[in-house]
């Protein structure tokens, strides 16, 4: 353990590479304003110069500082310390959904896999792009994501049940949806989002509880998504004339 | 231990910001092997905390509009120091950019009439900033990213190039190390793109991240290229002030593009002092002096700041075009911005000058080696405009990533170099490990953030700048002898012992062209030199390279523009 002088509080950060952790506790000599993401710098600098944490913007811009504070899924620069029970420490572990490298660093690659898949933008031919507010302000919501993975770590079908194959998780519905959504990409998707999994959430809505930048991942995504793979695949009319269509 | 199997790529790019990004889809779309590396995670680069939006004379909210007008003010913001022909390749080309953007999916905020709204930005004399909210660099950095990865671009994450790799004198390749796991790592290319973006860490307020460590700027200098303009260093004049947690954040400059004002602790709109016609929307040099000064003469907020309000807008409005400055104040500082006005000082934010290139194709003076954005020197001159910097991104990202393919296919021997760079990289990156004791890597960049922020800062003068080469020698003695525990995996104090090396070798050039520069001129304030010099120091461009192992600093002349630029000015 460690300590220094000043008002104190205390932190446990579960420190260790791979499956061997312990939680290491620090005594820490705070400032007025700071939130989680200053204290463990603060920690890396004066105590722990090796201890490993992805950081970028410290302003809740780039998604990076994902961390379990006290339990909860959050992004560490956005948690102020006046906000947590201060009498008791304040305990810092990464997000378990993805494996553990290094103390608060986990290993997120498969997202980025998963997001190569995806197919792309594919715009109408020749279109004009002329469209209005309207037509985008839901698109605006899903491209505000920062892919800080919070959503993915809460997710069941990706913390419990570790359906990493079949299943695409929240944030790729939401980066599907903003494809979908957008009034001038021609691209169908719908089988490839019912190959994604879509139908293996069960709307629990804990995505949509942490999303640090408010996006209506379950609402506003995710059924929207279901509904049209319903409308497309499902519907009584499509089902009795399928055997005579010609697709 | 030196044997690796370099990868191989036709072009090589160093960083996945805008600039990266849009150079390695350019050579890729060209049909070269294309690598890019960089050293977080892609998506996280600087570029996705821009706020305001990008500028580009599209003409779609002030008809008036056009390149022409834009080139002048970006000259004019410049200080006449900008190489007139980026900026004229910039205005010109940066609607195109814009519009290709759109056509990757990026859904930027709409006019009436369906077409990309442009709002008011400092030193633009129309409405230029084609923006999403205050999230525009978001909007950009995943649209490009998104391009980029289904365009079979390799992408390197948490990678860091720690040395460039020569062949009588062409650059040929990098060497560096995976941040998770320690081990080295060798590319072999035909051309190296560096787009590295900026210098901010070596100054203790700042609204840049941990990755800005001069890495491009000092790469590019030990490889023998010339670096220009360096002792032009931008302070944003609206970063966060309190809490001390927040100090330095970004506060967008869309704030007062959609009319905030700015007050002093007299409840003065003292810009009608400094600027009268401009006032809020004057240029970010002056607007930072102003409210330095205002501090200064003891009229500044409780924090040391001065306000700036928009309470008097509709809150909707507010919420709807700024909603992650709404957010950022509510949530860090307790301050509902629709109710009480913000608390902002100048924030180091944006280096003017780097590595010097040819304005058609970003090629650097070093055969082989190219830079695009903020590490490229010249397109901004002594002072950049807001919003500049993304549309700077795309122009000379696909510019850089078209000189790179082509000096790749120019070139298209094989690249070589001599194994022994390798074996000395190695240990010149493991030696801090044999250290039984030693310097703590985070209190010497302590140190030097204290001793760049007091004395080569917003205001400088000649006795201060020449202390902080003094001490500069001695951090530099201390960063010898540095300790560093732990492993090589994932391992911060590692990896900023080597930033270190860069940060100290640039913080240097930075203080020696700004105590060369012997006149004030755009975000260059010399206390014992206040005047601009119309005479002399507008026609010199400062330079630094290294010659016969040493630094060497000085000036060149600047290239004159064509009469028909030139009468835009008359």
């Amino acid at each position: 353990m460690v300590q220094e002088e000043g008002r104190q509080i205390t932190v446990r950060i579960l420190r260790g590479e791979g499956v061997k952790t312990q939680e290491v506790e620090y005594q820490v000599a705070v400032e007025p304003g700071w939130v989680v993401l200053d204290v463990v710098l603060h920690i890396q600098a004066r105590m722990a110069p090796d201890l490993a944490v992805r950081w970028n913007c410290k302003a809740a811009k780039c998604g990076s500082c994902s961390a379990e504070v006290n339990g909860k899924p959050r992004l560490m620069c956005k948690t102020r310390l006046d906000d947590l029970d201060l009498t008791k420490p304040v305990v810092v572990h990464p997000i378990k959904t993805f494996p553990r490298i290094k103390d608060l660093v986990t290993d997120v690659s498969w997202n980025f896999e998963v997001n190569k898949k995806i197919q792309p933008f594919t715009p109408k031919k020749d279109a004009a792009f002329i469209y209005f507010q309207e037509d985008i302000d839901r698109v605006q919501e899903m491209r505000k994501c920062i892919e800080c993975f919070l959503c993915q770590n809460v997710c069941h079908v990706l913390r419990n049940r570790e359906q990493y194959q079949r299943f695409v998780g929240p944030r790729f519905f939401v980066r599907l949806a903003g494809l979908e959504m957008h009034p001038l990409d021609d691209a169908d998707r719908l089988k490839q989002i019912e190959e994604d999994g879509i139908f293996l959430c069960n709307i629990t809505k804990c995505c949509t509880h942490v999303c640090p930048e408010d996006i209506h991942i379950t609402d506003n995504a995710i059924i929207p998504l279901k509904e049209r793979v319903i409308d497309k695949s499902y519907s009584f009319w499509n089902w009795v004339l399928q055997p005579f269509s010609s697709k | 231990m030196s044997d690796y199997d370099p990868i191989d790529f036709d072009v090589l790019v160093v960083g996945a910001g805008g600039a990266g990004l849009r150079a390695a889809i350019e050579a890729s779309a060209r049909g070269l092997k294309t690598g890019l590396v960089c050293k977080s995670l892609l998506g996280k680069a600087h570029t996705v905390m821009a706020e305001g939006g990008v500028a580009a004379a599209l003409a779609n909210v002030d008809k008036d509009d056009n390149w022409q007008v834009h080139f002048r003010d970006t000259m004019l913001g410049g200080k006449m120091m900008n190489n007139w022909r980026m900026a004229m390749l910039h205005a010109k080309e940066a609607p195109e950019a814009v519009y290709e953007l759109e056509r990757w999916g990026a859904a930027f905020d709409r006019t009436e009439d369906g077409r990309i709204l442009q709002r008011a930005f400092g030193g633009h004399k129309y409405k230029r900033l084609a923006h999403v909210g205050d999230r525009t660099g978001l909007e950009m950095i995943r649209t490009l990213q998104d391009r980029g990865v289904h365009q079979g671009i390799e992408v390197f994450m948490e990678c860091t190039i720690t040395h460039l790799l020569t062949d009588d004198g062409r650059v040929t390749g990098a060497f560096g190390y995976w941040r998770e796991s320690g081990r080295f790592i060798v590319f072999r290319a035909r051309a190296v793109v560096l787009a590295t973006g900026g210098i901010g860490k070596m100054y203790r307020i700042t609204s840049n991240s941990w990755e800005y460590t001069a890495d491009g700027h000092a790469l590019a200098y030990q490889a023998g290229a010339e670096l220009i303009d360096m002792e032009f260093v931008q302070f944003h004049p609206t970063g966060m002030v309190w809490p001390p947690g927040v100090r330095g954040i970004l506060v967008t400059e869309a704030v007062r593009g959609e009319g905030g004002l700015l007050r002093n602790s007299l409840n003065e709109r003292f810009m009608q002092k400094y600027d009268p016609e401009r006032l809020e929307l004057s240029t970010r040099d002056l607007v930072s002096k102003s409210i330095y000064r205002e501090v200064q003469e003891g009229r500044g907020t409780p924090h040391g700041g001065v306000w700036l309000d928009v309470s008097h807008l509709p809150a909707d409005q507010v919420i709807k075009k700024l909603p992650s400055m709404y957010h950022q104040f509510k949530d860090l500082a307790d301050v509902d911005i629709t109710r009480s006005p913000m608390e902002v000082g100048p924030t180091m934010h944006y280096v003017m000058g780097g590595i010097q290139v040819d304005a058609e194709t970003g090629a650097s003076t070093v055969p082989g080696l190219l830079a695009a954005g903020e590490c490229a020197g010249g397109m901004h001159g002594a002072n950049r405009l807001g919003g500049n910097s993304l549309s700077d991104l795309l122009v000379f990202g696909k510019r850089a990533g078209a000189g790179a393919a082509e000096f790749a296919r120019a070139n298209s021997g094989k690249a070589g170099f001599d194994p022994e760079q390798v074996r000395k990289a190695e240990r010149e990156l493991l030696s801090v490990f044999e250290a039984a004791q030693g310097e703590s890597p985070y209190d010497v960049q302590m140190t030097l953030q204290e001793l760049m922020q007091n004395n080569v800062g917003i205001i400088r003068e000649g006795s201060r700048l020449q202390l902080a080469i003094d001490e500069l020698k001695k951090l530099r003695a201390r960063a010898a002898h540095l300790c560093v525990e732990g492993s090589r995996l994932y391992n911060p104090g590692w990896h900023l012992g080597w930033d270190l090396r860069n940060m100290l070798t640039i913080a240097e050039i930075v203080a020696r062209c700004a105590l060369q520069r012997e006149e004030s001129r755009g975000a260059h304030t010399r206390l014992d030199f206040e005047n601009t010099d119309k005479t002399k120091w507008e026609k010199l461009t400062s330079f630094a390279r290294k010659r016969d192992g040493q630094l060497e600093i000085g000036t060149s002349s600047k290239g004159e523009m064509p009469p028909e630029l030139k009468s835009l000015f008359a």
